[in-house]
């Protein structure tokens, strides 16, 4: 998340060349707002202080998003200040959250990395941000991609699907045999996603008529612990 | 307006069309009305006044089972409907709740029934000897309102803009990623005309944070982002408003470039002009207005208080750097005025490029007082009067403020009291 934004594939997004042009105004011992502080030492505190603010942000129950997205906004752009442009080597174009956690730990302090495991253990926590898994209906539109670079944010990274985030792959297949659904279930479900209206949509009622039979038969699994989140629903449902 | 624990804290302020009502919204989900009494034949120089005409409470606080989260009932947002008959109307908002409330009087009461006496106890027929007609006999005024509809579970996000149509017949609600089109008569469906939440929450960069409808094209809408971005959308284009007809937004200054550059430039409030030829923004440090045919750059742009622009980083760390302030118009859109710290407000005369800072305070609102301008000092020569920036009370925050359609009259909320400042010259500018 917190990683230098390099140039990416998806070259028509105006926020790469702003990222570049971003990254190297602070070194410039010319420039007037360099002059006053040395930046190296005046980012450490503010990394800190922003890491702190998203850290309270992101455990409130209902996160107010704009507060959110503006601290992790100034965070990357102070991360990437920290780091020399030279020394930085290149960054995956979507690394997983666990090889951002690497890059964030490799690169920042003890605190940091504290900072991130609670945030990463609170996870299951941040119902209402988090994407809902496939077999739950279709939001409506889905929402023109709004031109953050890959990265991303590796706060809201930890929003994403429960599943992805947290279990590597390769490791997955290690405890195939083991049933570990019972840990893994985010157990609500948010069904209001399901609700949002959109021009195609039927009347939006109250919330649990409005939740589908598929919906309803997908939650009582998970309850139950038969299901994994990350598998679709079977054939017959 | 009293002070109790937190809840009487003013968060929406409204004049209806006429300026004769003017709404406030508080955090404990209650509406106040203001009625300006009008303009007495005994005390000719007072112009009317506004008493409160009702209070209500519009909003209670909700528990979402399902995410087990707690709903705020603070108001967020009053919209006066045009008035259509003799009820008022407005628009009520939460976080997630609109509700549309009708405000009827009753001043009249039916006097003279037949079949039941003054108490409403049925009389006794044998005593009733001839048949009278009710009579209309005045009482004292007496203020009803009653919700008639309610707008639910239309967002995930939260609500922070409505805006009620020219058209008067549909209104828009905003939240953080998307915005949605109703119609006032109809409750259980509404349609998404904006939606910028990504399809992986991760890449979310942006959010809206305010819009508006334009005051005479019903087609016409204006929403604000954190990145300092204005889009104008034209709901005959598509039906879903992503693709922006006009984008607006101006260069970063190269020479003011921080890492707070971003959240400064986020806009907190936009109104269009009452001629509808422009729009007025407010970010955290200035105010501009925009011409609707120039989509590079904002055509003025006013300082509220720079001298905060060497303070931003401790701005950042008490979070005052997230305070979302209003703007508003004059009548004739001449005037824009928005709020500062230290129950500062600020107001420029766009014509004469003169600007000035008011206080609202006890001390300086005695009736008939004169509102004497302030100065903020940010070193250099001070003059006697100054307020040094030091110095400034930054929990004491101008957020919302309104001005009258027509006349100059100000409303100001400043925490939990209400100012209305009102007068017939202009004011003082220096």
């Amino acid at each position: 998340m917190l990683s230098k934004g390099l140039k990416r594939k998806r070259e028509e997004e105006e926020e790469e060349k702003e990222a570049l042009a971003v990254d190297a105004w602070w070194l410039d011992p010319s420039h007037p707002a360099v002059a006053q502080a040395p930046p190296a030492v005046a980012s450490s505190s503010l990394f800190d202080l922003s890491v702190l603010k998203l850290h309270h942000s992101l455990r409130q129950s209902e996160p107010d998003l704009r507060h959110l997205v503006l601290v992790v906004n100034t965070l990357r752009r102070i991360q990437a200040s920290m780091v020399p442009t030279a020394s930085l080597p290149p960054v995956p174009s979507v690394p997983a959250a666990p090889g951002m956690a690497d890059n964030l730990l490799a690169s920042s302090d003890a605190a940091l990395s504290a900072s991130m495991a609670s945030l990463l253990e609170d996870l299951s926590h941040i119902e209402g941000l988090s994407q809902a898994p496939q077999p739950l209906a279709d939001e409506g539109p889905p929402g023109r991609p709004t031109g953050g670079a890959p990265p991303g944010l590796g706060a809201l990274d930890l929003l994403g699907p429960a599943t992805g985030c947290l279990l590597d792959d390769g490791l997955e297949g290690l405890f195939e045999d083991i049933d570990t659904s019972m840990y893994d279930s985010e157990l609500w479900a948010p069904a209001s996603e399901g609700l949002k209206p959109g021009p195609e949509d039927g009347p939006v009622k109250e919330q649990a008529p409005e939740l589908d039979e598929a919906e309803l038969d997908y939650l009582m699994d998970v309850l139950v612990g038969t299901q994994a989140l990350e598998r679709p629903p079977g054939p017959g449902r | 307006v009293g002070g109790r624990g937190g809840t009487d804290i003013i968060s929406t302020v409204e004049f209806n069309h006429t300026g004769e009502l003017l709404a406030t919204g508080d955090k404990g989900g209650r509406v106040v009305i203001f009625q300006r009494e009008p303009e007495s034949k005994n005390t000719p120089h007072s112009q009317g006044e506004y008493d409160v005409y009702s209070t209500f409470q519009s909003h209670e606080p909700e528990f979402d089972y399902l995410k087990s989260l707690e709903i705020e009932e603070k108001i967020n947002k009053i919209k006066w409907l045009p008035q259509q008959n003799a009820a008022h109307s407005l628009l009520s908002t939460n976080d997630k709740t609109i509700k549309l409330w009708k405000i009827t009087e009753r001043d009249k009461r039916p006097e003279g029934y037949n079949l039941k006496d003054e108490e409403g106890k049925l009389k006794d027929l044998s005593t009733v000897t001839s048949l009278q007609v009710p009579v209309l006999k005045p009482m004292d005024l007496m203020v009803e309102v009653s919700p008639r509809r309610v707008f639910a579970n239309g967002h995930t996000y939260h609500i922070n803009s409505i805006s009620v149509n020219s058209d008067c017949e549909t209104y828009m609600s905003a939240d953080d990623l998307r915005i949605n089109l109703w119609h006032l008569a109809i409750t259980d469906r509404s349609f998404n005309i904006v939606d910028i939440k990504p399809a992986n929450m991760e890449d979310l960069t942006e959010v809206i944070t305010a819009s508006e409808f334009h005051p005479h094209h019903c087609n016409l809408f204006v929403y604000s982002s954190s990145k300092g971005s204005l889009r104008l959308c034209d709901m005959r284009a598509a039906a879903l408003c992503d693709k922006h007809s006009k984008l607006f937004e101006e260069p970063e200054d190269p020479s003011n470039r921080s890492f707070f550059s971003e959240i400064i430039s986020s806009v907190s409030d936009v109104k269009f002009s009452h001629s509808g030829r422009y729009m007025l923004t407010r970010d955290y440090l200035t105010v501009k207005v925009w011409d609707l045919n120039m989509e590079a750059r904002p055509i003025e742009t006013y300082q509220v208080h720079d001298y905060l622009r060497s303070k931003l980083c401790s701005l950042y760390e008490n979070d005052c750097i997230f305070d979302k302030f209003e703007c508003a118009w004059n009548g004739s859109d001449s005037v824009i005025m928005t709020g500062a710290y230290n129950n500062f407000f600020r107001m420029f005369d766009r014509n004469t490029k003169r600007d000035v800072t008011l206080e609202a305070s006890r001390e300086s609102s005695k009736p008939r007082a004169v509102l004497k301008p302030r100065r903020v000092c940010a070193g250099g020569k001070r003059r006697r009067d100054d307020i040094s920036v030091d110095s400034l009370d930054f929990t004491k925050k101008i957020l919302h403020t309104a001005w009258h359609p027509a006349e100059n009259i100000i409303a100001i909320a400043a925490t939990n009291n209400l100012y209305i400042f009102q007068d017939k010259v202009s004011s003082e500018m220096h």
